[in-house]
């Protein structure tokens, strides 16, 4: 793959692209599925219930189900709506979060680009997935959305800043933007990893990833209890599906990320365990955040909208500057 | 050009956390809350004009479907205010039967608002928590009358139905579990530094203010005053049991949290003194007249329900229908501070508040 990024553009090269684009689709088709399935087995058990056990053995079918029962659904447009920018509100919201898969690493010999500046790509790209929500909502020519919309905006401009000063630290201390090289700092045992030294940086990153999810408990654009559904209120079909699918999608990305950044990516925790696949490692830790995600969610109430951006420029934004300042300090005390 | 409106919004009939079919018309202006407009009716089934067309006893079964959460007390309120009509005398058996019902009644209408209120504040785990515990007491019910939300259990002079055998023993068991998930449920919930910041300081008014509303339960004694007519106007056999009336001065939905999760405390209490004095043999009806046909004149009885003090006003004209009977429905009179809350407060806290002042909207409409 690296080279053939490097080579000019071909018919060959092209279809390579496309054919390992569609593999990835797919895997990541998969991954929402399931990860759809698996959050609700584990709310399920946690709220004493069962969870899908009826489409398919043990539920498995449940969430094929359920996209097929989506995609077969009448597609409404309210009549008062902005039509164009309806329909093009879930396709902004999902094209950033699945392109941003493109940089990501699974293991060492496993990933689409090595861009050197990858986490720069996806902080880029992120942001463009907000648009997406805040069209949807003023599209929809609906009071609720319009509230879910801009309630998103605020929390996303608000949570971004923290969300990438908080990986400055790990940035300063490998040197570099490149996903591989971060991981690749971290290697020799989990007292290696960035999670140790950047603390901090790591807590933050957690809380304010949540955050850019809009899970629990920063569900606020899509608040049930006061705004119905938020911003997709009005959608139905397919488009709501891309709606779920991008968040899905940025389940898959932070809990990625997170796993690369902080948690040693593919290196196993001790030297001695190096004999596991690095795949196996990623895919390990990769389960137990996307786990941590649904456990939030059975877990937390929803925090309120004005207490959300004061917590988010009131104290997430100065710890993950201090953080900044601290570990510049130790980095030239040290060296 | 830019200009800035009010948004009017339409929050229900048909919304998730209006806990049925309440309406609010807001006036927004981002999502602080400039005037809020309560609109009521939608499950209005007139339930008063229907009841003078009804004898007595049929009348029940209508209470049951007012407050659908907390049905014992409604049938209780009815039965008694009859009873204090015609000056008849209860069996004890009965009456520590229906005691006991309302008490767990009380604890189950408690969960349904904790499980609820949770929800609305975003927490979904709680809801299936509670429901799990009320399910315990709707199966005690359901030996009990054969019914698992609409009783119609009480009868003027006593109850239709004896426990049958072992039921007291599964009411007695029932005590320690509910206090050991009680506890339980405060360590899950009650620290919640997230469900802390949402409640706090929230809907707050002082006593003043409630009394002129003429607030009632914890609605009332959140502010502080110690009103509850279990203590204050003894009726059943309360004057009987050794239990405290827990009151805070704060005013705002965080007391009104507390004071209901230690009024379930106190209702077990209640429940276990009334269990270990409950008669192992008596009459379960009262020597009643087969008509119930009160004398000419007018009564008010008022109990403590779960929601408030409710009330029923009868004016018997000597006939087997009552001339005009009136429910004082807590739902409806606690509501009635609720624009005055409302304003200046945001989209979020609109429900916080709504959930806090605890409404059942079919009390509400009746």
């Amino acid at each position: 793959m690296m080279n053939l990024l490097e080579e000019s553009l071909t018919w060959t090269n092209f279809f390579i692209f496309l054919f390992w684009g569609i593999v990835m689709l797919l895997l990541v088709l998969g991954f929402v599925t399931y990860a759809i399935y698996f959050e609700r087995k584990v709310i399920g058990w946690m709220q004493l219930r069962i969870g899908p056990n009826r489409t398919g053995p043990l539920g498995l079918l449940q969430s094929v189900a359920d996209v097929f029962k989506l995609l077969i659904k009448e597609d409404t447009i309210p009549r008062k709506a902005e039509r164009e920018l309806f329909i093009l509100a879930p396709i902004i919201t999902f094209i950033p979060s699945f392109t941003i898969i493109a940089t990501i690493p699974f293991s060492d010999r496993l990933f689409n680009a090595n861009l050197n500046v990858g986490l720069l790509f996806y902080v880029a790209l992120t942001g463009l997935s907000t648009i997406g929500i805040i069209l949807g909502g003023w599209a929809s020519n609906n009071k609720y959305a319009l509230l879910g919309g801009m309630r998103s905006a605020a929390q996303m401009i608000s949570y971004e800043v923290p969300l990438v000063i908080s990986v400055i630290g790990v940035i300063m201390m490998t040197g570099s933007l490149n996903l591989h090289a971060i991981v690749d700092h971290q290697a020799g045992g989990f007292w290696h990893w960035n999670f140790i030294p950047q603390i901090l940086g790591f807590i933050i990153f957690v809380i304010a990833g949540v955050s850019e999810l809009n899970r629990t408990p920063f569900d606020l654009p899509e608040a049930e209890s006061e705004l119905v559904a938020g911003y997709h209120v009005e959608y139905s079909g397919f488009r709501f599906a891309f709606f779920m699918l991008s968040e899905y999608v940025y389940v898959f990305v932070i809990a990625s990320l997170t796993s690369l950044i902080f948690l040693g990516g593919w290196h196993a925790p001790f030297p001695f365990l190096d004999f596991i696949p690095g795949l196996i490692w990623f895919l390990l830790k990769f389960s137990l955040v996307v786990f941590f995600l649904f456990w939030l969610r059975a877990t937390l109430p929803r925090v309120r909208v004005d207490q959300l951006m004061g917590f988010g420029w009131k104290v997430l934004l100065p710890l993950a500057l201090v953080n900044m300042l601290l570990t510049a300090i130790i980095m030239t005390l040290i060296s | 050009m830019l200009r800035t409106e009010e948004l009017l919004l339409n929050v229900g009939p048909q919304h998730p956390s209006t806990h049925g079919v309440f309406r609010v018309i807001v006036k927004l202006d981002g999502e602080i809350i400039r005037e809020a407009i309560p609109v009521m009716g939608y499950l209005h089934r007139g339930t008063e004009k229907l009841a003078e067309d009804l004898s007595y006893t049929q009348i029940i079964p209508y209470t049951d479907r007012m407050d659908y959460v907390s049905a014992m007390t409604n049938n209780y309120v009815l039965v008694h205010a009859v009873e204090k009509m015609m000056q008849l005398e209860v069996p004890e058996r009965a009456e520590f039967l229906r005691l006991i019902v309302m008490e767990l009644q009380r604890i189950a209408s408690h969960m349904v608002w904790w499980g609820t209120y949770l929800l609305d504040i975003g927490a979904m785990s709680p809801f299936l928590y509670a429901f799990r515990d009320r399910e315990i007491i709707i199966d005690l019910f359901n030996e009990l009358c054969g019914a698992r939300l609409t009783y119609n259990y009480m009868r003027v002079g006593g109850v239709k139905w004896d426990a049958p055998e072992g039921w007291i023993d599964k009411v007695r068991k029932f005590v320690p579990y509910m206090r050991d998930k009680l506890e339980e449920y405060h360590n899950l919930v009650s620290g919640n530094e997230i469900f802390l910041s949402r409640i706090k300081g929230i809907g707050k008014y002082d006593a003043e203010t409630a009394i002129a509303y003429g607030l009632s339960g914890a609605n009332l004694r959140c502010t502080g005053v110690d009103w509850d007519i279990r203590k204050t106007q003894p009726y059943s056999l309360y004057n009987r049991f050794e239990f405290d009336v827990p009151v805070r001065t704060g005013g705002d939905c965080h007391d009104r949290y507390l004071l209901r999760m230690e009024e379930v405390k106190q209702s077990l209490r209640i429940l276990e003194q009334a269990v270990e004095q409950f008669p192992a043999e008596g009459e379960t009806m009262g020597k009643v007249p087969r008509v119930i046909r009160p004398a000419e004149g007018e009564v008010y009885a008022a109990i403590e329900s779960p929601r408030g003090e409710i009330g029923c006003y009868i004016i018997s004209r000597g006939k087997q229908e009552p001339f005009r009977l009136k429910f004082r429905r807590p739902s409806f009179v606690n509501l009635q501070i609720l624009p005055k809350l409302l304003v200046g407060e945001t989209m979020t806290n609109l429900i916080t508040i709504l959930g806090g002042i605890d409404i059942v909207v079919g009390e509400v409409d009746a």
